[in-house]
């Protein structure tokens, strides 16, 4: 171990986050290696190794020969203090190496919060942060991740974005990477041959032109630069690559469990969630490999616990008959099964029995709105019934507390609405008091309400953030209209999602913000330990830019967005329709009663595997 | 049933995995031996894993001791190697039997020090630190369990202390008090800095050596 580090690691919270060594954690031999990779995830080690995606691409790309892909994590605070002080450049966890000179440097990124992150880390690992300052064809510097469908507020820093699932993409563009240092290419010369892959967005290829308003005006693509850049994604959940030998984190992480994916994409459509549209359309994958998958993914790591994950579990068309596969398994290693979240339409006592059968604690569920009305304008297609009908079964099966969760903000919400919430917890009370087991025990109810960000790529990418104030009066007025003390009313932080609606749909122009406002000290801005809605705000006022243009415009149809030359396969067209509908009070049956039209079942060839 | 005992190291990164994570990490890895853990009793069940002596983080050791109870009988052969096919870099189980003596018995510990100088070893340093670690008396501050301050005299805890110089670093071994109090040999470095501040190591390292019983000889 580096003796610089072995100085400052008695000093830092948790230093096993920054030490490696995990069990299944890949091993190379330098001297048979011709490609290094750090995979940056921009948020910390318990964040950033309990996602997914990130374990898939660690196999995806580890799995090819000559290459070892490492990983690199945002250092907790006071590790960076230390790293700083001792002059350790960021380090990749596997070699202990510095990055600074590895051929590719590749951050996951999941969300906007996590933008200063970036920053910092490459400042961190002495790499140049803006794209034209890196003259040589390493190291290259890409992204990828949900947050990329609008990859603008990064476009001075990242030489180029890799859209949607990247199981194959990520070969492909390191395979040309390594043609590309083989034979002696530019990094203008590669850059030209990356935008030419399907999937990849080179944001140095695209001059963008504003109107006066301060509105995109043009988005010219150049030397030979696809005009729209549509995600990839695997068409076949059966062949495509899971972990089942993953790396098992040696200290706690947030999701310190099996996680075993059925299937992406989500059939739902709810109108505000980027999730439910990008990563369209549904493929599911087969039950028996499924409970393949959550077996040895078990035997392997030791877990004695599984999640079955994806945007809306209960949606698998087989999810009993999987548990039921997977249940002599369970009980023979004490394997308990959970899902990472509810839909309060089709929970069922099947379900709920096949779920922990140990201890019983909460149930979540997310109704979002209050009232049928504004449940129905964003096509939460879900009814008070249902709901009441869930939390019953729940009761009844012993369950003691229920966590709902809310927006605040949605379009066209109104006070009836907000105080709908108060009325809905208040029959959810009213339920456990009839179908409660076990009353002693009593009951917890918990409201939790975010303050709603309009994304791009969904059916609400044109409408305003509503203010600060009017939000803070919304909370007001929910927390006076929740009477009980059975009732707890917990409320998202205003500032962190003001921000994240400005980052969300900003344009290039906010990456003299982004820059201005890390040189001021924003990093790990997606924790409110870091977090500084000042900072932001002094850097927006030095660099002339009016955030609220951002988060609380109402945008026109047709007007340009700075993320127009991304297509995650759902056209613009249907999105405003969707928009339409939705200020109709008209919702849309979800994918599996009938196909809307959404344009993403021409990603697998014409027809959806719903 | 069966009470077992795992005699194992830890070193490299795992010397800074924690307690909590330590018996998260077994845990995880006995699935791979067909052995059923005893859980309590109780409405809570938990396994019955314990470690004899916890290390603190950051030190390496060549004599852990980890009980627990199983509820097949067994002598606990051939475990130890299905355990290793599971273990983070830096955990290796070494032997696996059944926990005969009791851990009352384990009175003492013997460790090797490595007491880093960066600009090299100041002259018969370590001549006056054996001197200083061979007093009737050495006071250090110490956090007490209610979260003061306190004075703490350390020299009974110290039974040997043998110290050599190299070119930038003393190594040592010394042979302290295990439980009922034990004491952290990390803990001399306190002492050299309250009575020796010019003689004060840039780092030090710990290593267990071994576990030893009252009478000196090793326990198992």
């Amino acid at each position: 171990m580096d003796k610089r580090l072995e100085r400052i690691l008695p000093r830092v919270q948790k230093p096993a986050r920054y030490v490696g060594g995990e069990y299944n954690a890949v091993m190379k031999d330098k001297a048979e290696v011709d490609t290094r990779i750090a995979f940056c995830f921009p948020d910390t080690y318990e964040i950033g190794m309990s996602n997914l995606g990130m374990r898939i691409l660690y196999g995806v790309m580890n799995n090819m020969p000559g290459v070892w892909c490492e990983r690199v994590f945002a250092p907790w605070g006071d590790m960076e203090e230390e790293m700083r002080k001792a002059q350790i450049p960021l380090f990749a966890l596997e070699s202990g190496d510095a990055i600074t000179n590895f051929d590719i440097v590749a951050f996951s990124v999941g969300y906007e919060m996590a933008f200063p992150a970036i920053l910092n880390m490459l400042d961190l690992a002495n790499i140049p942060l803006h794209a034209d300052e890196r003259t040589a064809l390493t190291p290259l510097v890409i992204a990828g991740g949900t947050a990329m469908y609008n990859a603008e507020p990064l476009a001075d820093f990242v030489d180029l974005v890799s859209l949607g699932e990247g199981e194959d993409i990520t070969v492909e563009l390191i395979e040309l990477h390594r043609k590309a240092r083989r034979e002696g290419w530019s990094k203008a010369e590669f850059l030209r041959a990356a935008a030419k892959l399907d999937g990849i967005y080179v944001p140095s290829l695209y001059d963008v032109t504003y109107n006066e308003d301060g509105t995109v005006q043009a988005i010219t693509a150049k030397d030979g630069a696809p005009e729209k850049v549509t995600k990839r994604i695997v068409r076949d959940m059966d062949q495509s690559y899971f972990p089942v030998k993953t790396i098992v984190p040696s200290t706690e992480i947030v999701q310190d469990r099996v996680m075993l994916e059925l299937f992406r994409g989500c059939i739902r459509g709810c109108r505000f969630c980027q999730a439910g549209y990008v990563y369209r359309p549904v493929r599911n994958r087969s039950r028996d490999l499924c409970a393949q998958y959550g077996v040895e993914s078990c035997n392997d790591s030791g877990y004695q616990e599984m999640t079955l994950s994806s945007l809306s579990t209960s949606d698998y068309p087989q999810l009993t008959e999987l548990c039921d596969q997977l249940e002599d398994f369970c009980a023979a290693r004490h394997v308990n099964l959970s899902l990472p979240s509810l839909r309060a339409d089709n929970f069922s006592m099947d379900l709920m029995q096949r779920l922990a059968k140990g201890r019983k604690t909460g149930l979540t569920f997310a109704p979002e709105a209050g009232t049928q009305r504004l449940r129905d304008v964003i096509n939460k297609n879900v009814t008070e019934e249902d709901l009441l009908q869930s939390c019953r079964t729940a009761f009844a099966g012993g369950y003691s507390a229920v966590k709902l969760y809310f927006m605040l903000g949605l379009p066209t919400e109104t006070d009836e609405d907000i105080l709908g919430i108060a009325d809905l917890a208040a029959r959810v009370m009213h339920a456990w008091r009839e179908s409660a087991v076990n009353k002693q025990r009593g009951v917890r109810i918990t409201v939790s309400t975010s303050w709603f960000v309009p994304k791009p790529h969904t059916a609400f990418q044109w409408e305003p953030q509503i203010s600060k104030e009017e939000y803070e009066r919304r909370v007001k007025l929910l927390r006076e209209a929740i009477k009980t003390k059975t009732v707890t009313y917990n409320w998202h932080d205003s500032d962190t999602s003001f921000l994240e609606a400005v980052l969300a749909r900003g344009d290039r122009r906010l990456g003299k913000v982004l820059e201005t406002a890390w040189r001021k000290g924003a990093k790990l801005d997606a924790w409110e330990e870091y977090f500084s809605l000042e900072r932001w705000m002094e850097a927006f006022k030095e660099c002339g830019i009016d955030p609220h243009f951002y988060a609380n415009r109402q945008r026109e149809h047709g007007e340009l967005m700075p993320w127009a030359m991304i297509s995650s396969g759902v056209t613009e067209n249907y999105l405003w329709r969707e928009r339409e509908n939705a200020f109709a009070e008209q919702t849309t049956p979800d994918c599996r009663t009938r196909c809307n039209g959404c344009g993403a079942n021409h990603l697998v060839g014409g027809k959806c595997d719903v | 049933m069966s009470k077992l005992r795992l005699l194992f190291v830890k070193e490299a990164q795992a010397s800074y995995i924690s307690h909590l994570d330590l018996l998260r990490t077994f845990q995880r890895a006995f699935p791979r031996t067909e052995l059923e853990i005893r859980h309590s009793q109780g409405f809570h069940p938990h396994p019955i894993i314990s470690i004899v002596l916890p290390l603190p983080v950051g030190q390496s050791s060549n004599c852990e001791l980890l009980d627990f109870e199983v509820t097949q009988t067994t002598d606990g052969s051939g475990i130890a190697e299905k355990l290793n096919t599971g273990m983070p870099n830096g955990l290796r189980v070494l032997d696996c039997y059944e926990a005969k003596r009791p851990v009352r018995e384990l009175a003492l510990l013997r460790a090797d020090l490595e007491l880093d100088y960066d600009n090299g070893v100041p002259e018969g340093a370590a001549e006056q630190l054996t001197e200083l670690l061979g007093r009737e008396e050495l006071i250090i501050q110490k956090r007490t369990k209610r979260k003061e301050m306190a004075d703490v005299d350390i020299a009974p805890m110290i039974h040997s202390v043998t110290l050599t110089a190299e070119d930038h670093m003393i190594k040592g071994t010394v042979v302290v008090q295990a439980q009922n109090p034990g004491l952290n040999p990390q803990l001399l470095e306190r002492a050299i800095a309250n009575y020796l501040p010019e003689l004060t190591p840039d780092f030090v390292r710990v290593r267990r050596r071994e576990l030893l019983d009252a009478d000196g000889k090793i326990f198992r």
